[in-house]
């Protein structure tokens, strides 16, 4: 095979049963074990899914300065991140507009570990001239499992034989489960209570067969991306390539956005000092950005209307979409921004979009439209501007 | 104490109702008996470890904008999904209904290739009929003998509704309300199995069997949640705002023709503008009222109303799954239902038994294992079992005992057994309910599941009686909400939700 399959391979691959299979960063992980990712999907919200999440970019940075070196990247404050943090942050470039988002777990005082969507080792080291410190390419040799739900912490709390209810939502803790060195962090990408369990890849196997052993009477249930993308909606959670480009991909000014264009206000810092692009930063806060990242509901009468003038019941995406799809002032004629990532959520009963609007047509509660196909026709739907998250359980944080 | 609205019964409708007229700025009081609220929608620990949805099991009909309106899921409402139907039959074989198409059609394939074809045709003319009597779901029925504008405006919509279906449509929508469910199905299927499981959604809930006319219909009444694809749910989040009180009420008070409030049985009196009882119609207008505020024939109609129970319950713990000889082992068959529904005559034999006052010897029974899909529903590694059981007259000869029930139970494990031999050495606990059990807890009258017999005569502008069927009643200001008004049980919470929009379009 071409591209090649992560750690978890021998056990993912004989589990799929439709043989759906997504690329993700030069990897292929499963789009869905099920024939439909409906169950797959369920077990996030009511039980506990385990997702592979093996392709993602990681790199260890070490050494005296590994602190000051990715805070002279990234927009969150690392230094004062203590031991056992994690950050979710973003990076840009010189002009504030975003290059990528990931995370930093604080393994030690003086080692870090970075996880990113695109490539990295180069921009780590563009950034690195003249510290001390030294960076791995941890990529393929750490393997990862998600696993999400509120069953998570049961099955982990048997698995490594300790309490996690001390562990809180964004911090990480060594542990070993049947023997095998991981580390478990208090994150996810689906809004609910979850944790990421890292571990070195030849140990990936006896992880995986541990977690599916211990939590088989808790309703663990291998799931694959066409769930995680449903629930990564519902928790308001961006998408690099879809919800947004990254400065170093894009091929014209207005394909970029910064940081406070997408929602991520919160993690541009302003108590430290000078970082890739905090200038441009500080001068769009003080003036506003001229876009905002929000939550989009559908209007279920006017999209049954819609569908009813043709005869039809209202069609619902199955499954998630990504495409940029017009959003239109309440009257309908202006163009007031854009939806990359959309779909039904079968928890909410409720049909989502994560859009990006002009700041002046962004408030919530503001009524807009949605172009939406009926019947090979383009027609618009109301919608209203939804805060995010759309769904945020308590748990995810208690 | 004042209210503006006192709504009567906790149950999921009360509740909707409630939650509909707070969302309206009303001051809102539930009176329930019982410490919890739900009603017959009810999750309860009744062995240590091990929750059960006591009574009703499935929600596939909980109507998605009662579900938005009322922001449920952030309550705690989760709807699941049921993936599968297996039948056992008695030769060992079996016949699955699965979540994926092309699975469900090969099985079916095996059993008849011209049924695996029918089948495709006749979910899609069931689709076109659910879709013909959607409206009729979310709509105050008019009154056909009524000259009243709104009547007029609404039958006249109604007509202009069936004549645009056509005529091919409309035929078959004349032998869905006239057929029995095993004639109808007659017309499209050659495979029994088939056909007994198929009318067992005929029979639910009515003292009725498959070869029963009448029934047809009733099989479209379940299939009209199918559009929004097949759902249970496990546990009910209550309907959220407006304040729940433990208490009974005894007697709805009126004067001149009005409702004034509520008195409740330790003689407080409660003062509204508003009542509403979504008790069923019995306990509503013969207990609640003095007889002498209604109407004479009124009152006849409703004593005429048929209540029937034919359903009774089992919930058992389990310390393993039962394996079933027609798919032995512990699968991805237990995260769906088995229907034990072997052939027409099976399900209409054990309609006979009913029919002379005895309990099925060898019943019809939907089991699910809810702890297959909820894993919190029981400790880990063990399990629930729900069984759905007709028919369990509620007149039962000689009435219902302590040694009935048991007798009834046995009879129930012992025809899961003759499928699943070893099943009963995994039971830990287990809890027998008859008719009259779910009368007693629930208050339900002669335990019908849902609020008075789902039978064309008592359906649509005849639920509960001719020309009460728009939630109002002969007394002002007092109303009336639950599965015995229109559209009936099953379609969960839509009659609450009608009876608070009428409410609150008569601007009290």
């Amino acid at each position: 095979m071409s591209l090649r399959t992560t750690p978890f391979h021998a056990r993912t691959g004989p589990l799929s049963e439709g043989q759906a299979w997504r690329r993700w960063a030069g990897y292929v992980v499963a789009s869905s074990y099920e024939l439909s990712h409906e169950r797959e999907y369920h077990a996030i919200r009511n039980a506990a899914a385990l997702f592979d999440v093996s392709p993602l970019y990681k790199y260890l940075v070490t050494g005296r300065d590994a602190a000051r070196l990715l805070d002279h990247i990234v927009t969150r404050n690392v230094a004062k991140a203590k031991v056992g943090q994690v950050l979710y942050t973003p990076w840009c470039d010189a002009d504030g507009k975003q290059i990528d988002d990931g995370t930093i777990s604080v393994l030690g005082e003086q080692t870090l570990r970075m996880t990113s969507a695109d490539p990295t080792l180069r921009w780590l080291h563009l950034n690195a001239s003249g510290l001390q410190v030294s960076i791995e390419d941890v990529s393929e040799s750490t393997a990862a499992l998600s696993l999400q739900g509120p069953s998570s912490r049961a099955i982990l709390q048997i698995a490594a034989e300790q309490d996690l209810s001390s562990l809180k939502y964004f911090r990480l803790t060594p542990a070993s489960i049947r023997g095998i060195p991981v580390t478990i962090s208090r994150t996810g990408y689906t809004g609910d209570l979850g944790y990421e369990v890292w571990v070195d890849a030849p140990q990936a196997v006896p992880l995986w067969d541990a977690l599916i052993e211990i939590g088989t009477a808790y309703g663990i249930t291998p799931a694959g991306m066409l769930a995680l993308d449903v629930a990564r909606i519902e928790a308001g959670l961006l998408l690099i390539e879809v919800d947004y480009f990254s400065s170093r991909h894009a091929l014209i000014e207005a394909q970029k956005s910064s940081p406070l264009e997408l929602g991520l206000g919160w993690t541009v810092a302003t108590d430290k000092e000078r970082y890739n692009g905090q200038p441009v930063l500080a001068a769009e806060r003080r003036r506003g950005p001229a876009w905002q990242f929000t939550g989009l509901t559908v209007d279920w009468d006017s999209l049954e209307r819609l569908y009813a003038d043709v005869g039809l019941p209202p069609r619902l995406p199955t499954q998630a979409w990504r495409m940029s799809v017009p959003i239109y002032d309440r009257g309908g004629h202006r163009q007031i921004g854009y939806a990359t990532s959309g779909g039904w959520s079968p928890l909410l009963k409720r049909y989502m979009a994560l859009a990006h609007l002009e700041s002046s047509s962004a408030a919530p509660g503001t009524e807009v439209r949605m172009e939406v196909t009926v019947e090979h026709r383009r027609k618009q739907a109301k919608a209203h501007v939804t805060p995010l998250p759309f769904f945020n359980p308590e748990r995810k944080r208690a | 104490m004042s209210y503006d609205a006192i709504v009567i019964g906790g149950g999921h409708n009360g509740l909707v109702t409630a939650a509909y007229l707070a969302r309206a700025g009303k001051k809102v009081l539930v009176l329930e008996r019982r410490p919890r609220v739900g009603g017959a929608a009810v999750t309860e620990e009744i062995f240590p470890g091990f929750k059960f949805s006591m009574f009703s099991y499935v929600v596939s009909l909980l109507r998605p904008e009662i579900i938005r309106d009322l922001d449920l899921p952030r309550h705690g409402l989760h709807i699941l999904p049921l993936e599968s139907t297996v039948t056992p039959m008695e030769n060992g074989n079996y016949l699955a209904a699965w979540a994926d198409h092309d699975e469900t059609r090969r099985e079916l394939y095996r059993h008849s290739p011209r049924d695996a074809e029918a089948y495709d045709e006749y979910g899609r003319l069931m689709h076109f009929m659910a879709q013909a009597v959607k409206p009729i779901l979310s709509m105050v029925p008019p009154d056909p003998t009524s000259f009243a504008p709104s009547d007029l405006a609404g039958l006249l919509k109604l007509g202009k509704h069936f004549r645009g279906l056509g005529g091919e449509r409309l035929h078959a929508l004349v032998k869905l309300m006239t057929m029995s469910s095993a004639d109808f199905l007659d017309e499209w299927f050659e495979t029994d199995v088939l056909k007994a499981t198929k009318s067992a959604s005929g029979i639910i809930g009515t003292f009725l069997g498959p070869r029963s006319p009448g029934t047809a219909y009733v099989l479209l009444h379940h299939y009209m949640g199918e559009l929004d694809g097949v759902f249970r749910a496990w546990g009910f989040a209550k309907g959220g705002t407006g304040a729940v009180s433990e208490a009974i009420a005894s007697r709805v008070t009126a004067r001149s023709g009005t409702a004034t409030g509520v008195v409740l049985e330790n003689g407080d009196e409660l003062a509204a503008d508003i009542v509403v009882s979504s008790l069923d119609p019995r306990r509503t207008f013969l207990q609640l009222l003095e007889p002498d505020q209604l109407p004479p024939e009124f009152v006849a109609d409703i004593r005429r109303f048929k209540f029937r129970g034919s359903s009774g319950k089992v919930n058992l713990a389990l310390d393993g799954l039962p394996s079933f000889t027609c798919m032995p082992g512990v699968g991805r068959q237990h995260r769906g239902a088995f229907s034990i529904s072997p052939s027409l005559d099976y399900v209409e034999h054990a309609y006979d038994d009913a029919k002379y006052g005895e309990f099925s010897r060898r019943p019809y029974m939907d089991i699910v294992f809810p702890s297959m899909i909820d894993p919190g529903m029981a400790p880990p590694g063990k399990h629930v079992m729900s069984i759905f059981v007709q028919y369990a007259p509620y007149h039962l000869n000689g009435g219902w005992t302590d040694a009935k029930r048991e007798a009834f139970g046995d009879a129930v494990v012992n025809t899961v057994e003759c499928f699943a031999p070893g099943f009963k050495s995994h039971i830990l606990h287990r809890q027998v309910l008859t008719p009259l059990d779910i009368e007693r807890i629930t208050g339900l009258s002669e335990g019908n599941i849902f609020a008075g017999e789902l039978a064309l005569h008592q359906l649509f502008f005849l639920r509960p009686a001719p020309g009460w069927a728009k939630f109002a009643t002969p007394v002002r200001g007092f109303y009336q909400s639950g599965s015995g008004t229109h559209p009936g049980g099953g379609i969960m919470g839509a009659s609450g939700r009608l009876a608070a929009l009428r409410i609150l379009q008569d601007g009290r």
